[in-house]
């Protein structure tokens, strides 16, 4: 029998710990298939942040750390600095990049750090039970904020791609969701055009990857596909925000 | 080989280098600024990497990171900025990755000053960060002997894969002694040895891949790694004890010191010696794992009445004293707060005054 259908090498063969209809897993896969397409497979390293992902260097199948809560970025550059041939990614949560891991990721795009970051922003905290994010959007129920996040002492959501684009040092940015498989096609693609840029030497890319979480949004995963679509994408629209490589 | 002279930061650095360090990540503040700016200048000489982190937060993850790999990595730091490592580190013990990290301790708590302090001796012996772990300590009293300490802080790191800790107060950093350095050598990793080390090699028959981690989510896995751990530090204990035995011999008292101030007692002990009273010296020069047994012998040879704990804090290792001499002896301290350090005529008069009351 003809084989028409493989899974990608760079997956281990262990059962994720996601949640149904987490994106997570999905996510994981494009990112592993886009090291295979590339050719990359033995000259690659990621770096599992602290969140729902923790777990992350059981299932990518390279050599792989964990890191401190929101320091997978100054891991990452670490290791660069002795692996500058390597493909160097991380994986992060929006807890973990954008709250506690700020000032590691606005540093490491500043350096123009050639690693790669793929951002999972699920606007919630997962992997602790549903508190309120950086990226929680407004008015949205968490159990940190079970009467909705108030604009007036909360603030407004963090944009980070549209942040980390500002930074001379950032040659990619860009944001893409998990809601449909044509998006999920695209959020491939831009995962890969990221690893390309970095093996070219080029600097800082990130991809964020809107996605969900049905668990601690409270509801069903398709249910959930639409929240996704008709309340985050509206505040954080999908696209190229900074693509240095095709100016 | 001639004898150079240099400040002691700029040494410590230099010391490195030749030791196979080739990469630096670290952050300005007094007094060890100067370690930051001397690799800056030389680390691209040579191929090396320096990077000046945005945090000591960064510059600690940074080391985490390529250290990882089996490179000889080092980061420098002074007190506050050393709190702010301290998750970096428990994750560093935990994972099991050698490196080595300077303290070049000044007074405190708080921002406190920018002058030599011992005050960090508690923060590094007994576990700065969160977690059982423990940092192999050594506290170097001069310049010299902060350069030998590094070729053995890095051994010590790989041969045990653990974060090894310099702990040498302001004053060794920022005055000039003559020195000899050591040779300078490549340092090439061994993955016969370190099997460990990321490589970004794929898992083959031949090679296992790499994961560095501190997570362990079960009760048996993580009781596994404290036992690996706590055997690790067993074994420490028992070959890297270190210290300094001076004029013990017919000694009627014992002082206790370490780093500068274990010097400045030296000198008082000097002067007596010349009216004919002998007062030994126990230094020692791994703070962790502590010379207990050391202790105890010196403090309970026969002839002596007493023993003199100095120190630039409040008594921070006065309860490793008095743990090893175990109610043996009797025990004085004379101790002074950060930057507020003792004159060699202060403990003279201490040790007298000591003897007058026996």
């Amino acid at each position: 029998m003809a084989v028409v259908f493989e899974k990608t090498k760079m997956l281990t063969d262990a059962p994720y710990h996601y949640c149904p209809g987490c994106n997570h897993g999905i996510a994981h896969r494009l990112v592993a298939e886009s090291i295979e397409d590339l050719g990359l497979t033995n000259n690659v390293v990621g770096v599992a942040p602290v969140g729902c992902s923790v777990f992350a260097y059981n299932y990518f199948n390279c050599d792989m750390y964990e890191a401190p809560h929101g320091r997978a970025p100054a891991v990452a550059t670490g290791l660069k600095r002795v692996l500058p041939e390597s493909l160097i990614f991380t994986y992060q949560g929006d807890g973990d990049l954008a709250s506690i891991g700020t000032n590691e990721v606005v540093h490491a795009a500043h350096r123009g750090e050639n690693i790669s970051v793929i951002f999972i922003n699920n606007a919630i905290y997962g992997m602790t039970g549903g508190q309120m994010a950086p990226t929680t959007l407004v008015g949205q129920k968490t159990t940190t904020s079970p009467y909705g996040r108030d604009e007036a002492t909360c603030g407004a959501p963090i944009k980070v791609c549209e942040m980390l684009a500002q930074i001379p040092g950032t040659y990619y940015a860009e944001r893409v969701a998990m809601n449909t498989n044509a998006n999920i096609m695209k959020a491939k693609k831009a995962i890969t055009k990221a690893f390309k840029y970095q093996m070219e030497g080029r600097g800082f890319t990130i991809v964020e990857l809107l996605s969900t979480c049905p668990t601690n949004w409270g509801l069903s995963p398709v249910e959930s596909l639409k929240w996704l679509e008709e309340n985050m994408i509206p505040y954080y629209p999908l696209g190229v925000y900074k693509d240095k490589g095709a100016e | 080989m001639a004898l150079t002279l240099m400040k002691g930061s700029e040494a410590i650095a230099e010391a490195a280098i030749r030791v196979g360090c080739r990469y630096f990540f670290g952050y300005p503040i007094t007094p060890q600024t100067e370690i930051p700016e001397y690799m800056s200048a030389r680390m691209p000489q040579i191929g090396g990497t320096f990077l000046q982190a945005e945090s000591e937060i960064g510059a600690i993850n940074m080391v985490y990171g390529a250290a990882g790999t089996g490179a000889r990595v080092l980061t420098s730091s002074s007190s506050p900025g050393v709190s702010l490592k301290q998750e970096g580190i428990s994750y560093i013990a935990a994972s099991e990755v050698p490196c080595v990290i300077m303290n070049v301790m000044r007074g405190g708590p708080g921002l406190g000053s920018i002058q030599a302090g011992q005050a960090d001796y508690s923060q590094s012996t007994k576990g700065g960060g969160h977690g059982d772990y423990k940092l192999v300590v050594y506290a170097p009293s001069s310049v010299q002997e902060s350069i030998d300490l590094m070729t053995i802080a890095f051994d010590v790191a790989e041969k045990y894969r653990t974060p090894v800790l310099i702990a040498a107060d302001g004053m060794i950093c920022q005055m000039m002694e003559p020195v000899e350095l050591p040779e300078m050598i490549e340092h090439k990793i061994d993955y016969k040895k370190m099997p460990w080390a990321i490589t970004g090699e794929h898992e083959s028959d031949t090679h296992k891949r790499a994961i560095i981690n501190s997570l362990y989510i079960t009760v048996e896995e993580l009781d596994e790694l404290n036992e690996r751990l706590q055997a690790n530090y067993r074994k420490i204990e028992e070959n890297e004890v270190r210290y300094e035995a001076y004029n013990l011999e017919n000694a009627e008292i014992v002082v206790t010191a370490f780093g500068t101030v274990a010097r400045i007692c030296k000198s008082a002990i000097d002067d007596l010696k010349e009216e004919g009273i002998n007062i030994g010296l126990l230094r020692p020069i791994t703070l962790w794992p502590f010379p207990y047994e050391a202790v105890h012998k010196a403090a309970t040879q026969p002839g002596v009445k007493a023993v003199l704990d100095v120190e630039l804090n409040a008594g921070q290792m006065l309860e490793d004293v008095k743990i090893a001499v175990n109610g043996d002896q009797k025990i004085e301290f004379l101790g002074r707060y950060g930057s507020h350090m003792p004159t060699a005529e202060e403990i003279y008069d201490k040790l007298l005054q000591m003897r007058r009351e026996f």
